[in-house]
């Protein structure tokens, strides 16, 4: 194995044995996103028995949360990997080898996004199983729909542990309600329209809310969204670079501060 | 390590000779680290000493590790204040000086985790500052003070380790270490419920998983007990003399640098203001022991500026 790939795989390796050894670790993983899913299964069926019958609400609102749980996941997914070597205060271990803060971060993705496959596939198991989601009517359109989520909850990850490594373990707290403020302005549970004009605004400039809009239109039978994906995916990879080169400014700064040699809850923040 | 009573009862482990040549015993024997080593680079004569002689072919003399003109700044106050020095391979070069006289952050620019406010780090001619990664895997280090993680088993730390410093044979490298530092039982426990003393096995056992050129080790033998310490230096020595590496070693027990220690410098406020032989520096300053040499140097370091 080429030594780059190793170093990932070792990054990889910590996290499966942190998750192998501690039911602690794996029942959060599924349990939040399936008491999610049970609980808009329920407000999905019980709005589809009141209102008139041209809505489904389980393939919009339903949907909807299954993509949106999928996108948090991929955000918790990198912080809590983050937040491990945070704990265990292992930053001088990890940054004194010859690990390179790139291959770092493809450790903490690449767990990112394989721990968030498993929690889409078992949303969608629960949502189709229970409440009788066709979560591939999306069709093809469902790939650039999980990918932009994915790439911007990466992004949002990547950009929590900036915060964390800039202002200590403390400022975690700043990092989970990251999704509660951002699921109005990502129009996850109704469309863009449903916001004033001036928030219409800030809401485009949320790369998800291209994705839920979209969602939204191919649910109606509407025309495939390429172009407002595009513009979404724009958005997305803007964001990418921001918080990379956030996460670079923060580490070069932790550098010169001593921050990474002595980073303790004590020490920061 | 192999408690056994004729380890713990072989004396000291070097008996004035630098270049030490106890007999490789163990798992750290020189014959099992040179089938990996890159021999080509290295030097394999046996004659080679710690002394920075530079042989007209220029081969392998060159200093493992070379620090020139190297200073931090924390806002105002600083830390490490213009600070040069070099060591060669089978070399241990003790940093002294009292708490707060920059050996931690000397360490950590030398580790690439702090950023130096100017000079220069080479680890075994690759300046740090420009090829980061390669330096990085020539060197390792152990200190009190970076535990590895608690929430891993003793056996699972060293495998990730093995794998970021890109170890070849890791899982034999790893049971080698674990029986070299007598850590064979604690295989399968967290690092978190070890004593102080079992984590710095840990640690040791860790830091020599790549078989570094540059071994840095903080205060390696703080919370160990007399017996374990006395067999933590004489493996450390032994590994320093079979394999060509240089060690950066800070202590505050001043008979141990004297036992171990080829060479020592002085570091007081960021400054070296003494550079020696442990044997013979503490006569040629008027002082009885390195103990008393270090106490003037912490209390008066002006007069012996000079
Ligand atoms: N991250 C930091 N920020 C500010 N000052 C620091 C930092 N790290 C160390 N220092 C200061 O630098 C000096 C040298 O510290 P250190 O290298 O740890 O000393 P030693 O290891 O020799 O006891 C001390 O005065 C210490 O307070
Ligand atoms: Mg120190």
């Amino acid at each position: 194995m080429p030594a780059r790939l190793r170093r990932i795989a070792a990054v990889l390796l910590r996290l499966f044995y942190l998750l192998r050894s501690s039911s602690a670790r794996i029942v959060p993983l599924f349990a939040w996103q399936a008491v999610d899913i049970v609980l808009w299964g329920f407000i999905s069926q019980f709005l589809n028995s009141v209102s008139a019958a041209r809505f489904n609400f389980i393939s919009t609102l339903l949907g909807a949360v299954v993509l949106w749980d999928f996108l948090v996941r991929c955000l918790h997914g990198v912080i809590i990997a983050f937040m491990e070597d945070v704990w265990s205060r292992n930053f001088l271990n990890l940054f004194a080898s010859p690990l390179s803060i790139a291959e770092y971060f493809s450790g903490l993705v690449l767990f990112s996004i394989s721990s968030s496959l498993v929690v889409l596939a078992m949303m969608v198991g629960v949502a189709t199983a229970a409440f009788g989601l066709s979560f591939f009517s999306y069709g093809l359109m469902l790939i650039p729909f999980l990918l932009l989520l994915f790439l911007f909850g990466i992004a949002l990850g990547i950009f929590g542990a900036a915060i964390v490594l800039r202002w200590g373990p403390a400022a975690e707290w700043l990092i989970w309600p990251i999704p509660a403020l951002l699921s109005p302005l990502a129009c996850v549970f109704y469309p863009l329209s449903a916001l004033p004009t001036w928030l219409q605004w800030v809401a485009r400039l949320v790369p998800p809310s291209y994705v839920f809009e979209g969602m939204r239109q191919v649910a109606a039978g509407h025309r495939e969204p390429l172009m407002s994906l595009l513009v979404g995916a724009a958005l997305t990879t803007l964001a990418l670079l921001a918080a990379g080169s956030a996460f670079v400014r923060v580490y070069h700064h932790a550098l010169r501060t001593g921050l990474i040699a002595r980073y303790t809850a004590e020490s920061v923040g | 390590m192999n408690l056994q009573p004729g380890a713990a009862i072989s004396g000291p482990p070097r008996s004035g000779a630098t270049t030490g040549f106890e007999p490789a015993v163990d798992g750290l024997g020189a014959s099992a680290l040179r089938q990996e080593g890159d021999a080509g680079k290295r030097n394999m004569g046996t004659a080679s000493t710690n002394f920075h002689l530079t042989d007209q072919a220029g081969v392998s003399a060159a200093p493992v590790l070379t620090v020139t003109g190297l200073s931090k700044h924390y806002g105002e106050s600083l830390a490490v204040d213009d600070v040069s020095f070099d060591i060669a391979g089978h070399e241990i070069l003790g940093l002294l000086g009292p708490n707060g006289a920059g050996k931690t952050t000397t360490l950590n620019m030398i580790l690439g985790v702090l950023e130096p406010s100017a000079g220069g780090i080479v680890i075994d001619g690759l300046n740090l500052a420009f090829r980061r990664r390669r330096a990085l895997e020539r060197a390792n280090f152990a200190a009190a003070y970076a535990p590895l993680p608690g929430n891993l088993t003793v056996w699972q730390n060293l495998r990730v380790f093995a794998m970021l410093y890109g170890v070849s044979n890791a899982v034999e490298r790893v049971e080698a270490l674990l029986r070299e530092f007598d850590l064979l039982a604690f295989r399968h426990t967290k690092c978190g419920v070890l004593s102080s003393g079992e984590q710095t096995r840990v640690s040791l056992a860790k830091a020599l998983l790549n078989r570094p050129r540059l071994l840095l080790l903080d205060e390696p033998t703080a919370s160990l007990d007399p017996a374990t310490a006395r067999e933590i230096r004489s493996r450390i020595r032994r590994f320093a003399s079979d394999n060509e590496v240089a060690v950066l070693w800070t202590s505050h027990n001043m008979v141990e640098v004297s036992e171990v220690c080829d060479r020592v410098l002085f570091l007081a406020r960021g400054k070296i203001l003494l550079e020696g032989d442990p044997k013979t520096l503490p006569a040629e300053y008027g002082k009885a022991t390195l103990e008393d040499l270090f106490v003037a140097v912490a209390r008066e370091p002006l007069t012996l500026e000079d």
